[in-house]
């Protein structure tokens, strides 16, 4: 039984991705707000760089430097990924922010159902 | 001169991704639009040449590896071109030049003056990142492209003229993020169990942690993530509203191009990394990808006979077509794998040709209501021959492109025994003949009224542009040598694996 809750608790990291990745999802497919869903998809795209990051570092390891005396080091590329990843949930955020703002200007709101129906009335 | 000469025919495949962002900078920066025309022309019509020579160079040497800024692989990135990318990367850079010189009349028509040069700006963008996927040899990089190319395409999406585009874009925006993080997720499992971003070291390290659990979770996330990006049913719900909201040029490029590159990374990793061995026989991919593919085969084609916009009825059956290729792809065998990827390259020049005329009638009257079309082939006979032409060929009449692809894919489904599964193939085409039908009977059988009595011919740019895809559906139909004789080098590539 010790094992196991220590099993689970040594992996916290991955438990925080797990429940920011789920809840993130949530929200974009209950939330009925375009604005609060592209809250939800950056949450789930934030999962990630949790996801890239935290089995990239070691404990007592340093970072990838040649020195005397320091065996253990640290991947330093899963930062450079997730700098990347950044940039590109940052470009995704603002198109959909920018759409956002076109749709309220077409249509007056940005609820979805009302979106909807007048679709269905054209 | 010919040192130099030599240099750059080593630089080809970095060419592809640099000229057109080149490109992209140069129509943002000068917003004049006839310059922004003249640079995407140029461009995309150098793209052919450059993948038609490197499909050359690996039919003759095996494939081309280069090192990206002189970093060896697998430490950097690596772009690989073999036979499956390389006659990919002709498809994607070929469709992308027929489109341009129908371009410049349909984009001056639909989209607003001030916007025109940032078209092409993102027309480019979108070229970039799908020739981009096609042609790196690295996982991560392969993310990048992808959402190079995805936010170019809602850009493009959200240029439509109707407000409905907007809240289409926005849609593919959600959906096609959440395709892409699926995607990222996996390859971040395959990453730390591997320590490797690069197909090729990704290929053989994967072989020693096949069995543990990230490795099938990365196997289950890359598969939904592109399945969502490829629109197969039922994760297609973003695409019939794309592609009836976009403008038309912006139709028939992500139409034929972009569902085409996500199937190819699929298959990179169903064949090329994980192996069709662990995926097909000790996981059942086939029996869920087969179930899915029938249902888009047969529930799509439905739904398409009942809409009334014409676009949107292609669109549904686009998610039908990509029904037959995820079919091939279940099927695991190399004759089922080639019918797949000639249908690839088959669906692209006829759902190509079918949007253009669509374009065409948009520039005369327009719209593309089925109720709008009455008598339209009386007035624009050229244009509708076309028409029937490339309905013809979806439909898979012998002599055009339809048919080779169903072909091979009944072939497949008759070696493997499975003879139920050919009947369905030939089944689903009746409600493809029903769909079509639809239009052809509107359009030359009844007389013509409202605005499609005064209709003329579209520009000649328009009409010959058409006219070539529409050929191209009989020219490949008639002599399939070439199409299918590379596609099952091609599947043959795929099953002897990187390894």
């Amino acid at each position: 039984m010790n094992e196991f809750v220590s099993e689970i608790i040594d992996h916290y990291n991955h438990w925080i991705t797990i429940f920011l990745m789920v809840a993130g999802l949530y929200v974009v497919v209950a939330r009925g707000n375009m604005v609060k869903k592209l809250v939800g998809l950056s949450i789930f795209q934030t999962s990630v760089y949790l996801l890239y990051i935290s089995p990239g570092k070691i404990l007592g390891g340093t970072p990838p430097i040649l020195a005397e005396g320091f065996e253990v080091y640290s991947n330093p590329l899963p930062h450079v990924l997730i700098l990347t990843a950044i940039v590109v949930g940052v470009a995704t955020l603002a198109l959909g922010l920018g759409l956002v703002v076109r749709i309220n200007e077409a249509y007056g709101t940005i609820e979805e159902e009302e979106i909807f129906e007048e679709g269905e009335e054209e | 001169m010919t040192e130099q000469g030599l240099h750059l025919a080593d630089q080809l495949p970095a060419l592809q991704i640099a000229l057109p962002l080149t490109g992209a900078v140069l129509c943002a920066l000068i917003d004049r639009r006839g310059f922004g025309w003249f640079i995407a022309t140029l461009v995309s019509f150098a793209m052919p040449v450059i993948s038609i020579m490197m499909l050359a160079q690996v039919l003759t040497t095996g494939p081309i590896s280069y090192a990206f800024g002189g970093w060896e692989p697998p430490y950097g990135i690596e772009y690989r071109v073999d036979i499956v990318n390389g006659f990919l990367l002709v498809l994607v850079s070929l469709m992308g030049a027929v489109v341009m010189p129908y371009a410049r009349r349909s984009v001056a028509a639909e989209i607003a003056e001030n916007k025109q040069a940032w078209f092409y700006c993102v027309y480019l963008l979108c070229l970039a990142g799908l020739l981009g996927m096609a042609i790196t040899g690295d996982a991560f990089n392969a993310f990048v492209f992808m959402e190079i190319s995805s936010l170019a395409m809602y850009v493009l999406i959200a240029l439509g003229s109707d407000r409905r585009a907007l809240v289409a874009a926005y849609q593919y925006l959600i959906l096609g993020t959440m395709g892409a993080t699926f995607y990222v997720i996996g390859v971040g499992l395959l990453f730390a169990m591997t320590g490797t971003l690069n197909f090729v070291d990704m290929a053989e390290r994967i072989v020693a942690v096949e069995q543990t659990r990230p490795v099938l979770a990365a196997l289950a996330f890359i598969t939904v993530g592109m399945c969502l990006k490829l629109a197969l049913f039922p994760l297609h719900v973003w695409l019939p509203n794309a592609y009836t909201g976009a403008p038309s040029v912006a139709t028939v490029f992500i139409a034929s191009t972009a569902t085409k590159v996500a199937v190819y990374l699929l298959l990179r990793y169903y064949f090329s990394i994980f192996g069709a061995a662990f995926v097909f026989e000790d996981l059942p991919v086939t029996p869920i990808l087969l179930i899915m593919s029938v249902a888009a085969m047969y529930i799509a084609s439905a739904v398409a006979i009942f809409q009334s916009n014409i676009k949107r009825m292609l669109a549904y059956s686009s998610v039908a077509q990509i029904g037959y290729i995820t079919l091939g792809i279940a099927e695991a065998t190399p004759l089922g794998l080639t019918g797949a990827i000639v249908h690839l390259f088959n669906h692209a020049l006829m759902k190509g040709a079918l949007f253009m005329v669509m374009g065409c009638i948009a520039f005369r009257i327009g719209n593309c209501r089925l109720n709008n079309m009455a008598g339209i082939g009386r007035r624009m006979p050229i244009t509708m021959a076309a028409f029937v032409i490339a309905g013809l060929s979806l439909i898979g009449v012998p002599g055009t492109v339809g048919f080779i692809s169903k072909w091979y894919l009944a072939l497949a489904a008759i070696e493997n025994g499975w003879w139920w599964l050919a009947f369905l193939i030939m089944g689903s085409s009746f409600l493809a003949v029903i769909y079509i039908g639809r239009v052809i009977e509107m359009a030359w059988f009844r007389e013509p009224t409202g605005a499609a009595a005064e209709a003329t011919e579209p520009p000649l740019s328009m009409l010959i542009t058409t006219w070539v895809l529409a050929g191209a559906c009989i020219a490949f139909g008639i002599d399939s040598e070439m199409t299918a004789g590379v596609a099952s080098q091609a599947a043959e590539a795929l099953f002897a694996g990187l390894r």
